[in-house]
């Protein structure tokens, strides 16, 4: 029931627990229980909001940014990573395979802002060799979900 | 001239389909919440668009052989085989079709006409009696009732043969009610059937949403196999309504004759569409079982929230449709759904328009959001505490 439930948190946070509880035809206690459950252990971390913030005229920008670093010893990366995303600045960061080592997510209000933020803070970390900064120009999808499409239910009333 | 005298009394005396009406209404009002529309509210899996644009791309826009091409057919006696255990040679016993409504019609057309008796169990899909009429045949109807889940019993197939009986037309999991019929359901009806020489026409278009079980074909039974057409398609399970496509399987003695009339009035189904449909049966598995999935959850609210509402439904496992029981609103179905819509714009089909035995239901689908679910919900539970 656990991973039927995640299944269903993952489309739609928003569903009642007597919903979810009908869906997964147990009780709402049971859900919320469940709920609990995953929350204490760690594995449902957030239920967070997708927005596109193009649709507002606030300034926003998200940069990707590939860095490179010098692993050390006893500590690989993850010490350098830490360092990194502690920053509230950085909304994401992972550990990747190829030709570079942290894949970072850095948001902030302006180009200025966020290119300021890599040559002030993550540039001059002592382990990291260098960063590619790509500013983000155009969200198409995230999250599996796909940008700047409305669905409008166009079905014509048909016979049958 | 009067054209309507020169009209084939047969056509003249079917009466159109008893929805239309309320989907005239519909067109007059605006925030409708619509629990009516028979079709996946889903986008044909873009895997499958896909392919039916590359052929377009590459310039393939010419006829199939008439019976579909060779790889689509290959890849539906695949499918027939791996899903439901059922041999169909893609040489001779498969025929790709405009839909399964063409598949219907001619199965049909190329066993019963004029003097001929075809039973048709309602309530059930509107075109069945239809196609019957047009045949020249006469439809005997068996009123199916909700004390047996809808679902086919012997008795009342024995009760509605006669020597005139040349087909019998099955429908599960059932458009309008969301029955469907387990092994042991259909090995009652075979004890009934095995020996007569009646055509068995299933359709079971809606075989991939089965959210109970698995879902049984009457030709699995092996004394069944030869003398049953299978009619099956992509518009429900692969979301693939408009793409127009479909097929039936049968013994290749009966898909020969069926082939003619498909062959002259049709000559072949739409090439885009076969070209998607081999691309839905080689790799749209995830995208149905994730369109089943969801159907499901929705199901399981609508029906919960209907009885809580107070509306008797008996469970449907199957299709995406609810058939909640309205008596206790003491309105014929015809009024309920004319008063909910005009007060609370909430749109069902009376159960009547799928045979008069439908009468005291009405038709809800659940191809549709969940948060249109719930809005509806509340409306008509507003709509009952008014009467
Ligand atoms: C029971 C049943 N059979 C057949 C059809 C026809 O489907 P298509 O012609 O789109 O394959 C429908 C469509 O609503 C249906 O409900």
């Amino acid at each position: 029931m656990k991973k039927e439930l995640l299944s269903i948190l993952k489309n739609n946070c928003r569903l009642s627990v007597e919903e979810m509880a009908v869906m997964l035809g147990t009780t709402s206690d049971e859900v919320k229980n469940a709920m609990k459950e995953l929350d204490e252990k760690g594995i449902i971390l957030a239920y967070n909001a997708l927005i596109d913030w193009e649709k507002l005229d606030d300034q926003y920008v998200t940069a990707y940014i590939e860095v490179k670093v010098t692993p050390q010893r006893g500590q690989g990366f993850d010490k350098v990573a830490e360092r990194i995303y502690k920053y509230p600045q950085v909304t994401a960061c992972s550990l990747v395979s190829g030709g570079f080592d942290l894949f970072v997510v850095v948001e902030g209000r302006t180009m200025k802002e966020v290119a300021l933020f890599v040559a002030e803070k993550l540039a001059p970390i002592d382990s990291v060799m260098s960063c590619a900064t790509h500013f983000v120009l155009k969200k198409y999808k995230d999250s599996g979900v796909i940008f700047n499409k409305t669905y409008v239910d166009d079905r014509e009333a048909v016979v049958l | 001239m009067n054209i309507k005298k020169m009209v084939k009394k047969n056509i003249l005396e079917t009466p159109p389909s008893g929805i239309r009406k309320y989907f005239d209404m519909v067109n007059e009002m605006e925030d409708v919440i619509s629990l009516g529309i028979g079709e996946p509210d889903f986008e044909t899996p873009w895997t499958i668009r896909e392919e039916g644009i590359y052929s377009l791309e590459k310039g393939k826009t010419h006829y199939s052989s008439n019976a579909g091409f060779i790889e689509l057919r290959q890849e539906i006696s695949n499918y027939m085989n791996n899903r439901f255990g059922l041999k169909y040679d893609p040489k001779d016993e498969i025929l790709v079709t405009v839909g399964g409504s063409e598949a219907i019609d001619i199965a049909i057309r190329t066993f019963a006409g004029p003097g001929d008796e075809v039973i048709v169990p309602e309530p059930s899909f509107v075109a069945y009696k239809g196609c019957v009429m047009f045949a020249g045949a006469t439809p005997v109807t068996i009123e199916l009732e909700a004390e047996d889940r809808f679902k086919l019993k012997p008795e009342q197939i024995i009760n509605a043969i006669t020597d005139k009986t040349k087909a019998i037309i099955i429908g599960y999991p059932n458009n309008p009610t969301g029955a469907t019929m387990d092994y042991e359901d259909y090995k009652a009806i075979v004890e009934v059937l095995k020996d007569k020489d009646i055509i068995v026409i299933s359709d079971e278009l809606y075989a991939e949403l089965t959210y109970e079980g698995v879902h049984v074909s009457i030709a699995q039974f092996p004394e069944m196999k030869d003398k049953t057409i299978v009619i099956n398609g992509f518009s429900k399970a692969f979301a693939m309504t408009g793409w127009r496509i479909g097929y039936a399987c049968g013994h290749a003695d009966a898909l020969d004759q069926m082939k003619k009339i498909h062959q002259y009035a049709i000559m072949c189904s739409p090439t885009t569409a076969q070209y998607a449909a081999i691309e839905a049966l080689k790799n749209g598995e995830p995208e149905i079982r994730r369109m089943k999935e969801e159907y499901n959850r929705r199901r399981l609210v609508m029906v919960d929230g209907f009885r809580k509402i107070g509306l008797n439904c008996f469970e449907p496992v199957g299709a995406f449709y609810v058939f909640p029981d309205i008596s206790v609103s003491g309105l014929v179905s015809d009024e309920f759904c004319e008063r909910l819509l005009m007060q609370e714009r909430v749109l069902m089909v009376p159960g009547n328009a799928f045979g008069a035995c439908g009468e005291g239901f009405v038709r809800a689908t659940y191809a549709t959001s969940i948060d249109n679910i719930r809005e509806a919900l509340v409306r008509i539970r507003r709509f009952l505490e008014s009467l």
